[in-house]
């Protein structure tokens, strides 16, 4: 019998009074019980409208039939024919325009919890599976992945199984990418992501950080050194700025910079050496995910006040709800229709405030969404002492700007056989935030999964 | 990790050590830049690559040991290893094309204008290195740099060397005799390179200066490294470090370096607290 509640069997959270004074995670899973009740909910439908949600198309009603079951390795198994890193895409997927949208139980009521079953799952498998996974035997031929984000640990770990030498160039000091100095702890956990990289090693990949490649190393090089097919998952790192006066203040941070200190250099624990300013009041710009990550891990850091500024309402945030919901019930002063002009400094050159304006929404632009408008003398100032500009990042030139032969579009995107992720240089293949501009987790997965089919395919028949 | 292969002190504040690094040796040219890590718990720091050795596959650094994490490098000995050093970063400075240079450094500026002076030099550029330091106990590098010069003026803030000045004073006595430079290579701190770059530009001299902002990744990927550059927002790591003296504004670079010298003093010293930690434990 299905449970014909409308509702999601709740996820038990930190309160959020509590929660925005630490870094720990906000969910904190479903127990076996609460997987199989809300897993109860799916209706199992013949045409399963979710799966052609999900980006890779994970067999949803599948796995979900496996939990009621009590199966649950069954259901890992399932999921991960189609996904590489469910405990991490569980967590942060944009359900609600994926998966879940087309879920016909959203029709009259809340859709089936499918994010947070996926999670379920994963996390299940990694507390009670912990054998070591085996090492295929190697097929003699080499790949190099450029970049550890999701794009490349997933084709890295899906040549890796088909018996490829596989190595990860890496130029931070950890994999993991933005999984792990973008999205913040008290979203996904960053021992989630090292046991995902440790599952790798165990396969055989082998992971060298510091590496700046197109710097210590071109794509021509490494051809000569002996590797017959070369992955880009470099991302979209490069972040933008406003160009408004005031941003040179000290006290401007970019959303990357600020999390990366966070996330990736742990400027919230002591033992650390990192540096952060510790502001007070907090004006956050922008309203995607790394809007909010931002505005979030500031009140972590115990500023009073932050502010969301963003030029259009609600409705077109960018942000999963989730993360919008979040924010709010932790406290996060969300000022929409509302633009900066001018960050405000003292005479030793610290932000002092803001300066925004009143905004309009015109005509819809060629995105489709409404253009704001501002409206004239409606200045006004928010008193901050830090400002972070979260407006979005475009793909770092270091690569393209040194290998010869491979294109890229007038915004920096290298250009792909979307098929196949061939990109215009043989033998180099491409996919993530490199290729799509800032997109997602699962999108770059789905890529690199891709590219290494492609890749095998290019190999067998070379 | 990284394997120190030679540490030696050149003055009681300065350090130099020759760190393995192979892939960074064979690549590395003049201008650019390394970023290194001591330990977990470390700063991202960037220092110029002094000198390369192919052959040895080793990378040399020079460092002064101005806050936490150069202390903390500096309680590194020979045989010990660095978790992180990450390079070539930066664009190697362009020296094609000039017939005489004046390359200028202040202070710990000589190191990171060394290795120009010498591959001028060594490319037959006739080359005059100015060097200026504030006492005659702190100068280094002096053999280093009369080796790669056609004339090395060594200058020092209060004459204790015999020759007072500021760099700035060799500088304008050479180019009124008509030194004619066609380009003038201006290294140390802030207002030392101001200073030059306010010199050189009523004679049109080419002046570039070596831009050292706060830098985490060296990639481009935050932003926190950015100078405005001829009313340009640039990144010093992926764009620089070189610039173009006479475009650059320095008063926004001073103020954007003192961002965190409150919060250097608390990391400072907790590292002391390390390091006395560690005397306790060496004689227990
Ligand atoms: C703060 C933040 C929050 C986000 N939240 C979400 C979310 O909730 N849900 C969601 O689905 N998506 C989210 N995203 C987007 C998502 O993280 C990205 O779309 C995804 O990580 C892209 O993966 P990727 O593999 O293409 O690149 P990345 O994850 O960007 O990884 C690229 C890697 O390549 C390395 N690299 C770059 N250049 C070089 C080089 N020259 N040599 C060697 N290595 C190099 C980088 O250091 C990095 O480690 C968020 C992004 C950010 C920044
Ligand atoms: C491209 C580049 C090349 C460099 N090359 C060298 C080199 O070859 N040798 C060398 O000794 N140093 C060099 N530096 C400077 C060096 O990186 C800084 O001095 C570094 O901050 C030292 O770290 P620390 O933790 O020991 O000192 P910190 O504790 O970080 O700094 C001590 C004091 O300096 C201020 N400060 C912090 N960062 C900088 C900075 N980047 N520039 C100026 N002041 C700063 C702090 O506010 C503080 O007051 C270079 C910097 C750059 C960007
Ligand atoms: S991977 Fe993402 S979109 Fe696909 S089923 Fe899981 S949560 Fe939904
Ligand atoms: S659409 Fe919803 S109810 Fe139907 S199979 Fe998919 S998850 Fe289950
Ligand atoms: S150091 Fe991060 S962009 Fe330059």
């Amino acid at each position: 019998m299905p449970n014909m509640c409308q509702t999601k069997t709740p996820i038990p959270e930190q309160d959020p009074n509590v929660r925005n004074k630490n870094f720990d995670e906000v969910a904190q899973g479903y127990t076996v019980e609460m997987a199989q009740n809300e897993a109860a909910r799916c209706l199992n439908c013949k045409n399963h409208p979710c799966v052609t949600g999900c980006p890779v198309n994970i067999q949803i009603p599948d796995f979900i039939a496996q939990i009621v079951k009590g199966d649950f390795e069954e259901a890992y198994r399932i999921i991960t024919k189609s996904s590489s890193l469910p405990a991490v895409c569980g967590r942060v997927c944009p359900q609600e325009s994926q998966c879940e949208s087309k879920c016909v139980r959203g029709i009259k009521g809340e859709s089936v919890g499918i994010g947070r079953l996926e999670r379920f799952v994963a996390d299940y498998h990694m507390n009670n599976n912990t054998a070591p996974a085996e090492k295929p035997e190697s097929n003699g031929h080499r790949v190099a992945v450029i970049g550890s984000g999701p794009s490349g640990l997933t084709c890295a770990g899906t040549l890796a199984k088909k018996g490829y030498e596989v190595t990860v160039f890496e130029a931070f000091h950890t994999a993991g990418g933005v999984l792990m100095y973008g999205i913040p702890e008290f979203r996904l956990p960053k021992s989630i992501v090292q046991k995902e990289i440790a599952g790798l090693k165990e396969l055989g990949v082998d992971i060298r950080t510091n590496m700046v490649m197109g710097k210590v190393m071109s794509i021509d090089e490494l051809f000569e050194d002996g590797y017959e097919a070369v992955f880009i998952g470099t991302g979209a790192g490069l972040p933008n700025f406003m160009g408004m006066e005031g941003e040179g203040l000290l006290g401007v941070y970019s959303a990357n910079e600020f999390l990366t200190r966070i996330n990736l250099m742990k400027a919230y624990k002591d033992e650390y050496d990192t540096p952060i300013i510790r502001p007070k009041n907090v004006a956050v710009v922008g309203g995607g995910n790394v809007a909010m990550d931002a505005a979030r891990s500031a009140l972590r850091l115990g500023a009073e006040h932050v502010y969301i500024v963003y030029r259009r309402s609600e409705e077109e945030m960018p942000a999963r709800n989730e993360e919008i919901h979040h924010a709010k019930e932790e406290g996060v002063d969300f000022r929409l229709l509302r633009n900066p002009v001018k960050v405000l400094g003292d005479e030793n050159g610290r932000v002092v405030g803001l300066e925004c304006v009143e905004m309009e929404l015109g005509e819809p632009d060629a995105s489709g969404r409404r253009r704001p408008v501002a409206k004239e003398g409606s200045n006004f100032v928010l008193d901050v002492d830090a400002v972070i500009i979260a407006i979005g990042n475009a793909p770092n030139p270091l690569i393209r700007s040194t290998t010869p032969g491979l294109e890229a579009n007038k915004k920096g995107c290298i250009v792909v056989n979307e098929e196949t992720m061939q990109t215009t240089k043989e033998a180099v293949y491409a996919g993530g935030d490199a290729v799509t501009g800032a997109a997602t987790v699962i999108k770059a997965m789905g890529a690199g999964r891709q590219a290494a089919e492609s890749i095998d395919e290019y190999l067998k028949n070379k | 990790m990284y394997k120190i292969l030679e540490k030696t002190a050149l003055n009681p504040s300065m350090t130099k050590m020759v760190v393995e690094a192979p892939l960074i040796a064979k690549k590395a040219k003049p201008g650019q830049f390394i970023i290194f890590r001591v330990d977990e718990y470390g700063e991202r720091v960037p220092l110029t690559i002094a000198d390369t050795d192919k052959e040895r596959g080793s990378v040399t650094i020079i460092y002064q040991k101005v806050g936490a994490s150069t202390m903390l490098l500096d309680t590194l000995e020979e045989g010990e290893s660095i978790l992180d050093f990450v390079g070539p970063l930066g664009v190697p400075t362009e020296l094609e094309g000039y017939r005489k240079v004046a390359v200028i450094g202040g202070g710990a500026g000589c190191a990171i204008a060394y290795p120009q002076a010498k591959a001028l030099f060594n490319m037959g550029v006739s080359v005059d290195v100015i060097a200026g330091f504030r006492n005659t106990e702190l100068i280094i590098l002096e053999d280093e740099m009369k080796a790669v010069s056609d004339n090395l003026y060594l200058m020092t803030d209060d004459g204790s060397n015999g020759n007072k000045g500021f760099v700035t004073t060799a500088l304008e006595e050479n180019i009124k005799n008509g030194a004619g430079y066609d380009l003038v290579i201006a290294i140390g701190p802030v207002p030392m390179m101001k200073a030059v770059c306010n010199l050189t530009k009523p004679y049109g001299i080419k002046t570039i200066v070596s831009m050292n902002p706060i830098m985490i990744d060296g990639t481009g990927m935050c932003g926190g490294c950015r100078l405005t550059v001829g009313g340009k927002t640039k990144f010093a790591c992926v764009d620089g470090p070189d610039f173009d003296g006479h475009e650059v504004d320095f008063d926004e670079l001073m103020k954007r370096n003192v961002m965190y010298r409150n919060s250097e003093q608390t990391a400072r010293e907790k590292n002391c607290r390390l390091i006395r930690n560690a005397e306790v434990n060496d004689h227990a």
